[in-house]
């Protein structure tokens, strides 16, 4: 059997309340009030596609064996890199096997899905065996439009296999299209995007009837046979609308999250097609279609393998997971949207040695350490003497990952000297409980988070951006749990 | 067998220039500015100086690289002159290039210069390094500032000797209230203002929970020494002169940094270099024989637990210490009698052999206003880096033969 075997999500914590938009900006464009309702999720400022996508991945992976994941496809139309692939940095944050495929989709708000089929047919093919698909975006629109309200930032991630399916695949159909709602030129940081009306009438209305019908004909199946039907559509009544001309009652419409989230771009179909998922029961029918210059649609049928899945965050658990951010501001200076004075001191150098990344790279992406086989002693990062004072010993080290270690603060401070984009800026000393301790940023947090004792996850962040050389630094970053 | 340092070199001649945002001068003329005082105080020739050491430590927006800039400020003329750096141990680093000369027979006369320009960087603070701080470094040790890594200090402090946090924030405003009163005593120092405990507490935070007056001045300056011989001290006619008892360096091994053992709140560094200078200068019992202390108080909350790594306090005894006015001009073991960098300053470089002119004017009874009563011995000590990776260097100076 060929289909899902486990799937992933990560919605950002933050999440920008749509008000605080128009209350900064309703002076100069009135109409945004029509869709500031609720909450848009907002990347933290040193999150981006790449951090979600790792984000999103791990939770996908959690209890699966990563070391058999043959494939990584990434979709986005955000990616941080024009030319260095931003899979294989994803790759190797995860540690897969160095003999995986890894792959770019992009350009495309329709690339998830387009991901998921050619994964499906790499696994119909039988060359590969597993394939791990993540799509995340972050999208910019410019302030004070339609689009800066409807967007959210997200991840979602499905592993596609053969064995311990829990959504059998039972078919795709696919239609590539011209249709330009919007485009955003190689050296745009902008979309440029054409009037709503014929977006929805000439896009959305008819490009999405067609494919669901095509897949429903080639499955030879009617609207009843499906248990849910997932798409996203920001206009609110038009997404109701087409489902219903399709024969679709509103109770099988899976919520396009405007309220909570906001369109996670290129992510959002397999985001709301995992929300659906989590509620799903065995024998349920899921369509979900993407789109952007056309559409895939695909149809999975829920097995009873759903129940066995281990816990995650998936889409529910992140959503849950929310701080509400009322600055228009912080959200814009997150985005680097608007220019602030940082001072002389952020002046400072921030060239990056690419021989020194290259060398350090299990380390620096991949968070890995060393454990001494003499002593037993745990530690990051690795080095050729063991740190251990009573063992010394040389070249004894093998390696171990510390990304899911759980661990405690040891120190901490909250500095407001430090150049941040988010002061103050807080960092400190975390250890491991099975051995090892690293002086650490941490992230999504205030200084009243954090206490000597309490305990961190580790995740992927942006360190830095260099933005004479273009190149965007990444380490990782502790995050402080939640109180029970 | 190593026989230690002890009585084995004198200092001769100190000068020290007036610490502060010296927009007047660079570093050139701040040495030669110290180099005066010093030569005179000597009562020697600079062509009787046959070696010197430089210390400085932010090259790359001060002096540049290399011991040229002392050669060529002060024109010696064609003698071997080397220049040291080891973060904040960089002064006493070239006071111990100096004396280990003399102490070696291979010079009968030497000269120890510190040396730091730090106010022409545009910014308040010391300079951010970025990516020029190491290339593996940059890419993954968080953006540290200094305020921000001692601070931490003060979180595992509290945690471990379970210390509420306001009562730790007000015995460190007592730490820095101190050196105030002491800095204003001296002329020379960089901040000469007296403040309270209550405008000290007032204060805006600069890294959780060290606010602005719990961090020391950024400053201008030099200081520097000159080290001969005891015998040659003697026959250049020098009586009740200043020796060297003891001088110590210790260096994180990257202990505290990788392995479970530290809880963050001290210095091995400091506790151990302590116990190896007391053992060469023959001190049995420091709280009871150390008559002042210039410690590196580059933030109240080091200075705080460095009473503790000096085994002048007893481990979780610095609080008491500290409130009783222990450590006050007038305590038991006077500390920051100059004003300390809190109210001294601190150009990095010049920062320990800052610290043994104000020991070689107690000494010689020269401390105008902060005299102290007769003291017999000095201890000095610097920590440069960060409490989880540093170099602690301790010196213990009084005078010869005593």
């Amino acid at each position: 059997m060929i289909g899902i075997v486990s799937y992933g999500g990560y919605i950002p914590k933050l999440r920008l309340q749509r008000m605080s938009i128009f209350a900064s900006m309703g002076w100069f464009a009135p109409a945004v009030m029509a869709v500031a309702q609720g909450e848009r999720s907002m990347c933290n400022w040193d999150e981006d596609s790449l951090t979600m996508a790792v984000a999103a991945a791990r939770d996908c992976l959690a209890g699966m064996d990563k070391k058999k994941v043959d494939a990584l496809y990434l979709c986005s139309t955000t990616l941080p890199f024009a030319d260095r692939q931003n899979s294989g940095i994803v790759s190797t944050a995860l540690n897969l096997n160095e003999n995986v495929l890894t792959a770019d989709f992009t350009a495309s708000q329709k690339v998830a899905t387009t991901g998921v089929a050619t994964a499906l047919d790499a696994l119909k093919g039988g060359e590969k065996k597993s394939v791990l698909v993540v799509a995340a975006d972050k999208r910019d629109a410019k302030t004070a439009y339609f689009y800066e309200m409807w967007f959210g930032d997200g991840a979602a991630s499905l592993l596609l296999g053969t064995e311990n399916v829990i959504a059998e695949f039972l078919g795709s159909y696919s239609i590539s299209r011209d249709f330009v709602d919007h485009y955003r030129g190689s050296m745009s940081k902008y979309d440029y995007n054409w009037e709503e009306r014929w977006v929805r009438d000439e896009g959305y209305s008819k490009i999405i009837p067609e494919v669901v019908n095509g897949l429903l004909k080639k499955c030879n199946l009617t609207p009843k046979d499906i248990s849910k039907f997932v798409f996203p559509c920001f206009f609110k009544r038009e997404h109701r609308g087409i489902a219903k001309t399709l024969g679709f009652s509103p109770e099988q419409v899976v919520d396009n999250m405007h309220e909570v989230c906001g369109e996670t771009g290129a992510a959002h179909c397999l985001a709301m097609f995992i929300s659906a998922l989590e509620e799903a029961n065995p024998g349920d029918k899921i369509l979900v279609a993407s789109f952007g210059q056309g559409s895939d649609a695909l149809l999975f049928q829920v097995t009873d393998n759903i129940k066995k899945l281990p816990a995650r965050m998936g889409i529910k658990g992140s959503l849950a997971n929310r701080k509400e951010v009322d600055s228009h501001q912080k959200f814009l200076k997150f985005r680097d949207l608007i220019q602030t004075e940082m001072g002389i001191r952020a002046e400072a150098p921030t060239q990056t040695a690419l021989t020194t990344l290259y060398r350090k790279r299990d380390f620096l992406l991949g968070f890995i350490g060393g454990e001494c086989r003499k002593c037993g002693t745990r530690q990051i990062p690795m080095h050729d003497i063991c740190v251990n004072p009573d063992c010394g010993s040389v070249y004894s080290q093998d390696p171990v990952e510390f990304a899911d270690t759980s661990a405690i603060i040891k120190t901490f401070t909250a500095d407001m000297l430090s150049v941040s984009v988010d002061p103050p800026n807080i960092y400190g000393m975390v250890q491991f409980e099975t051995g090892g301790r690293i002086l650490a940023d941490f992230s999504d947090c205030e200084l009243s988070d954090v206490n000597v004792g309490k305990k961190v996850k580790m995740a992927f962040r942006k360190r830095y951006y260099d933005k004479e050389r273009g190149f965007h630094g990444y380490f990782w970053k502790a995050i402080p749990e939640a109180e029970a | 067998m190593a026989t230690g340092i002890k009585d084995k070199v004198a200092i001769i001649g100190m000068g020290c220039t007036r610490f502060g945002e010296r927009w007047d001068v660079g570093a050139e003329e701040l040495m030669v500015e110290a180099f005066q005082e010093c030569i005179e105080d000597a009562g020697i020739d600079k062509k009787d100086i046959q070696a010197a050491w430089l210390g400085t430590c932010m090259d790359e927006v001060n002096v540049g690289k290399s011991a040229l800039p002392l050669s060529m400020s002060l024109r010696l003329d064609k003698i071997a002159c080397t220049r040291v750096e080891n973060f904040c141990a960089s002064g006493t680093e070239s006071l111990r290039g100096a004396v280990y000369a003399v102490a070696s027979g291979a010079y009968d006369i030497c000269l120890a210069m510190g040396v730091e320009k730090l106010k022409d960087t545009g910014y308040g603070g010391l300079p951010a390094g970025g990516s020029s701080s190491g290339s593996l470094n940059w890419l993954w040790l968080p953006a540290l500032t200094a305020p921000g890594s001692f601070a931490q200090l003060a979180s595992a402090y509290a945690a471990k000797y379970k210390v509420p946090d306001d009562d730790l924030k007000l015995a460190l405003a007592h730490v820095s209230a101190k050196s105030h009163a002491n800095g204003a005593l001296n002329p020379k120092a960089h901040l000469r203002k007296a403040v309270t405990v209550e405008q000290i507490l007032a204060a805006p935070i600069i890294a959780h929970p060290l606010g602005l007056f719990d961090c020391c001045g950024v400053s201008d300056g030099a200081a520097c020494a000159i080290v001969t011989t005891p015998k040659i001290a003697k026959d250049l006619g020098k009586k009740d002169f200043v020796s060297i008892k003891a001088l110590q360096l210790a260096l994180s091994s990257g202990e505290e940094m990788g392995f479970n053992a530290w809880d963050g709140d001290h210095f091995l560094t400091t506790s151990k270099a302590s116990t190896e200078a007391y053992k060469e200068a023959g001190v049995k019992d420091p709280r009871k024989e150390i008559s002042m202390m210039e410690v590196h108080d580059c933030f109240s909350i080091t200075e705080f637990v460095t009473m503790e790594d000096l085994h002048i306090s007893p481990r979780g005894g610095a609080l008491k210490d500290v409130m009783d006015g222990f450590y006050n001009l007038d305590g038991g073991v006077p500390c920051q009698v100059d004003g300390g960098l809190k109210c001294f300053g601190h150009p990095i470089g010049a920062s320990g052999l800052r610290m043994i002119y104000e020991m070689y004017l107690q000494l010689h009874g020269r401390a105008d206003k902060r005299q102290l009563k007769d003291p017999k011995l000095g201890l000095t000590h610097n920590l440069g880096g960060f409490p989880f990776m540093n170099v602690c260097s301790i010196a213990i100076v009084g005078k010869y033969g005593v």
